[in-house]
């Protein structure tokens, strides 16, 4: 498997464990205060829907010439991976709040609660819209990743076992504990995948712009290294910043 | 249409436009410069890291 082979599977994977944790706590309150059948409904024809968008898109995009798709690729990852590591540079250095798995499942259980009872198809229509839409919405970033990494690594089906096998692990764990996994360390695992994104789309963006990297595939390494050390000093200077406003 | 746009905006730029425009930017300098015949692979990882560090000192100061 090459370098990049590895970091396709592996940032897939890890995009998919954070957003599956994200879901999976909303489903697991929507599920025991109003019941499993419409809530695993709605999560399944979210996956049907996701699964049409993957295979819907992903022959489109292999006809694609490689250079003109690793420049859009690129330049959308890029864009997409800076937004995950800027709020998690923030998250890390206490400038934004860290996301909180049992604070969300407290919230949505008295949401849950406090909501009416319509039924709409048979089914309970505010588990069943609340878990498609978090579904969807989650597993759309999912997707995109999927996608993107996918088309431009020229292999869409290693990019999906990346991802199928977070969510097949993902979501065992969850059913075994039946309780939000607050202890997967879901900050720094968004910061990693931030980093990987950038990483990739900034190796994408320049090849895709005409520029060749010296040593090739293995440069990506070093962009790698580059992107989370500068990210470190960014957290340490945050940190910094928030401390002397802290004390002034 | 427009809470799709919308949608679209959010889950592509998110909360700092100035990002995604300086990226588009750093990627056509790439380009003018290797048409030039200059090696421009060092470019878009010092532009990235500049933009993320205004971007965070922005939102720091917000």
């Amino acid at each position: 498997m090459t370098t990049s082979a590895v970091f396709l599977v592996l940032s897939t994977f890890l995009a998919s464990a954070v957003e599956v944790v994200e879901t999976l706590t909303i489903v697991l309150a929507i599920g025991v205060t109003r019941g499993w059948r419409a809530t695993l409904i709605g999560v399944a024809a979210a996956v049907v829907a996701l699964t049409a968008v993957v295979a819907a898109l992903g022959p489109a995009l292999t006809v694609v010439p490689i250079e003109r798709l690793r420049l859009v690729v690129g330049a959308l990852l890029l864009v997409f991976g800076l937004q995950w590591l800027r709020k998690a540079i923030l998250r890390a250095s206490g400038f934004k709040a860290l996301h909180d798995e049992e604070a969300t499942y407290v919230e949505e259980l008295e949401q849950a609660r406090a909501a009416g009872q319509e039924r709409r198809a048979g089914l309970d229509w505010y588990a069943f819209t609340l878990c498609f839409k978090a579904t969807l919405l989650e597993g759309l970033e999912v997707a995109f990743i999927v996608l993107t990494f996918g088309a431009s690594q020229g292999s869409i089906p290693l990019a999906a076992l990346g991802a199928g096998a977070a969510v097949i692990v993902t979501a065992s764990i969850g059913a075994a504990v039946r309780a939000p996994l607050a202890r997967v360390p879901e900050n720094t695992i968004k910061f990693a995948v931030g980093v990987m994104l950038t990483t990739f789309g900034i190796f994408w963006a320049t090849e895709g712009a005409g520029a060749k990297w010296p040593g090739g595939d293995v440069s990506l390494l070093g962009v790698l290294a580059f992107v989370t050390l500068g990210s470190l000093a960014l957290v340490a200077l945050l940190k910094r910043e928030r401390l002397r406003v802290a004390v002034a | 249409m427009k809470r799709f746009a919308r949608f679209w905006w959010d889950f592509v730029i998110g909360d700092d436009w100035r990002v995604a425009v300086g990226v588009a930017l750093a990627i056509a300098a790439v380009a003018a410069l290797h048409h030039r015949h200059v090696a421009a692979w060092w470019l878009l990882p010092v532009a990235v890291l500049l933009l993320l560090y205004v971007s965070l000192r922005r939102a720091a100061r917000a």
